[in-house]
């Protein structure tokens, strides 16, 4: 006879049923100006690999850009010279990249302009990006990137990262995408291990080491790399398309159970 | 059903990989402060992190505020980037629209109505501000991410916080205690308690190590110390 489980019958015809929610006829109201923001990147690039040596900084980057699982375009470049003192890598999305990369451009454009002989600084480059990355985090809508910045100011070697939050933070040794998980623990060893920083030759060898070993364990990374330096006696340039060392001599030996 | 469905192991699911975007990160690091009648310490571990990676291990996350004031964060680092940055400048332009530096008090009323203006997309931040009141006394206050504020004598925030709380109450608050002193606590004692915890919390907890970095406020001025964790 009485069923508590079923709904009430409504009060009046088309009117609220009692003890349920009630929607008012009539046009719904509806946001018309909502717009989805990008939630994930589309092509995107791996790990960046960078560490401070004594007289400079070190960046390296493969040149793949994938699409998902796919290596869709293999030479895609990711280290960007920006001025003679610095240096700028990125991880993540390609097309991200590319846009920073183009307002970087104009920033220094307008700077040139000036013509005042002052020249945009590392810190003052990482601190800007900083707070791109983070008020574009605010608007929902970030820049899918992982940024490395090196350069030398005031004599001294610089590192540092900006991630898509905004995340910001300086080391002598920074690694993004699987390098963070793969390559940081090898460069910190090897920079632990040595009491006084390391020499560039040094240095490129454990980048050289770092992206050999990535290339093996990441499969999202590619044996075709560039390699960034900036050096207080030779300046900045970027080297490459260099190859990784590869052995798979060992690959013989494995036999499957 | 076979494990590779269940959603608790991410890494062997076998469904595409969906990527969402949150605005937030949990980079943790833990802040310990201790007031006495004359002096407060604060000590702050020097780990960045995000999940099982270390971003760094040397990241100071005590800010001075001015000759008598210091904040200690932890949570989302962007966020505290930004609040420190503005923290910062508030400071200044008081500074310069009232020709004196901003007291410990009102700078603790400024945090929590800086916190509250952003309830709705808060700072993800624990935040404990320390520094000497206008009789010269140690004084603690401690924040939720949206502006929350309680004025304490000793305290424990961030991602061993819960950790690191009831110790305090039982070694600074003696609480629970059956011989109660009622000295109050030196500055050598708080040094020693402050360092203890700290080892306790890096034992137990993965977002805490590598570094510790003291702040001692006295009326001379602030003094820097630094001890080591460990850094596993």
């Amino acid at each position: 006879m009485f069923d508590p489980m079923a709904n009430a019958p409504p009060l009046w015809s088309n009117g609220p049923t009692p003890g349920s929610f009630y929607n008012f006829p009539g046009p719904q109201t509806k946001p018309n100006d909502h717009f989805t923001h990008s939630q994930s990147p589309v092509t995107t690039a791996t790990s960046i690999v960078a560490l401070a040596y004594d007289k400079g900084i070190m960046i390296a980057g493969d040149l793949l850009a994938s699409y998902g699982s796919l290596a869709r375009y293999r030479n895609c470049p990711r280290i960007m010279e920006v001025n003679d003192n610095i240096l700028l890598g990125a991880g993540g999305d390609y097309a991200d990249f590319q846009y920073v990369k183009s307002f970087i451009e104009q920033k220094i454009i307008d700077e040139e302009c000036l013509d005042d002989g002052i020249k945009l600084k590392p810190k003052s480059l990482y601190c800007w990006l900083t707070r791109v990355m983070y008020q574009r985090r605010n608007k929902f809508d970030p820049l899918w990137n992982n940024l490395v910045i090196g350069g030398i100011q005031d004599g001294t070697p610089f590192l540092g990262t900006v991630d898509k939050l905004g995340t910001a933070y300086t080391d002598r040794a920074i690694c993004t995408g699987y390098g963070a998980h793969i390559a940081l623990p090898m460069i910190r060893d090897a920079i632990e291990k040595k009491a006084q920083p390391l020499t560039q030759a040094e240095a490129r060898a454990l980048i050289e080491k770092s992206l050999e070993v990535l290339f093996y364990r990441d499969a999202r990374s590619y044996p075709k790399y560039q390699l960034g330096i900036i050096d207080q006696d030779e300046g900045v340039k970027i080297e490459g398309p260099l190859s990784v060392s590869q052995n798979w001599n060992i690959a013989t030996i494995i036999k499957s159970v | 059903m076979f494990a590779t469905e269940n959603a608790y192991y991410p890494d062997y699911s076998t469904k595409p990989i969906q990527h969402s975007f949150s605005p937030y990160a949990d980079n943790g690091g833990s802040v310990v402060a201790i007031a006495g009648d004359d002096f407060v310490v604060v000590g702050a571990d020097t780990r960045l992190s995000a999940g099982f990676s270390i971003y760094t291990r040397e990241q100071n996350k005590l800010f001075p505020l001015s000759n008598t004031t210091v904040l200690g964060c932890s949570g989302c680092w962007c966020d505290t980037l930004t609040l420190t940055r503005i923290l910062k400048s508030r400071m200044q332009m008081y500074h310069q629209e009232h020709n004196k530096v901003m007291s410990t008090t009102a700078c603790a009323q400024m945090l929590s109505t800086m916190l509250y203006y952003k309830r709705f997309f808060p700072y993800y931040i624990s935040n404990i501000l320390v520094g000497l009141d206008n009789e010269g006394k140690g004084c603690i206050y401690s924040y939720d991410p949206i502006g929350h504020c309680e004025k304490t004598t000793y305290r424990a925030g961030g991602s061993a916080g819960a950790l690191l709380q009831p110790l305090l109450d039982n070694q600074i608050g003696q609480k629970n205690l059956t011989k109660v002193s009622a000295e109050s606590i030196t500055q050598e004692k708080a040094l020693a308690i402050l360092k203890d915890v700290f080892i306790s919390a890096a034992e137990r907890d993965i977002y805490t190590g590598d570094n510790v970095m003291i702040n001692i406020i006295t009326k001379d001025g602030i003094k820097e110390d630094n001890f080591e964790l460990r850094k596993d």
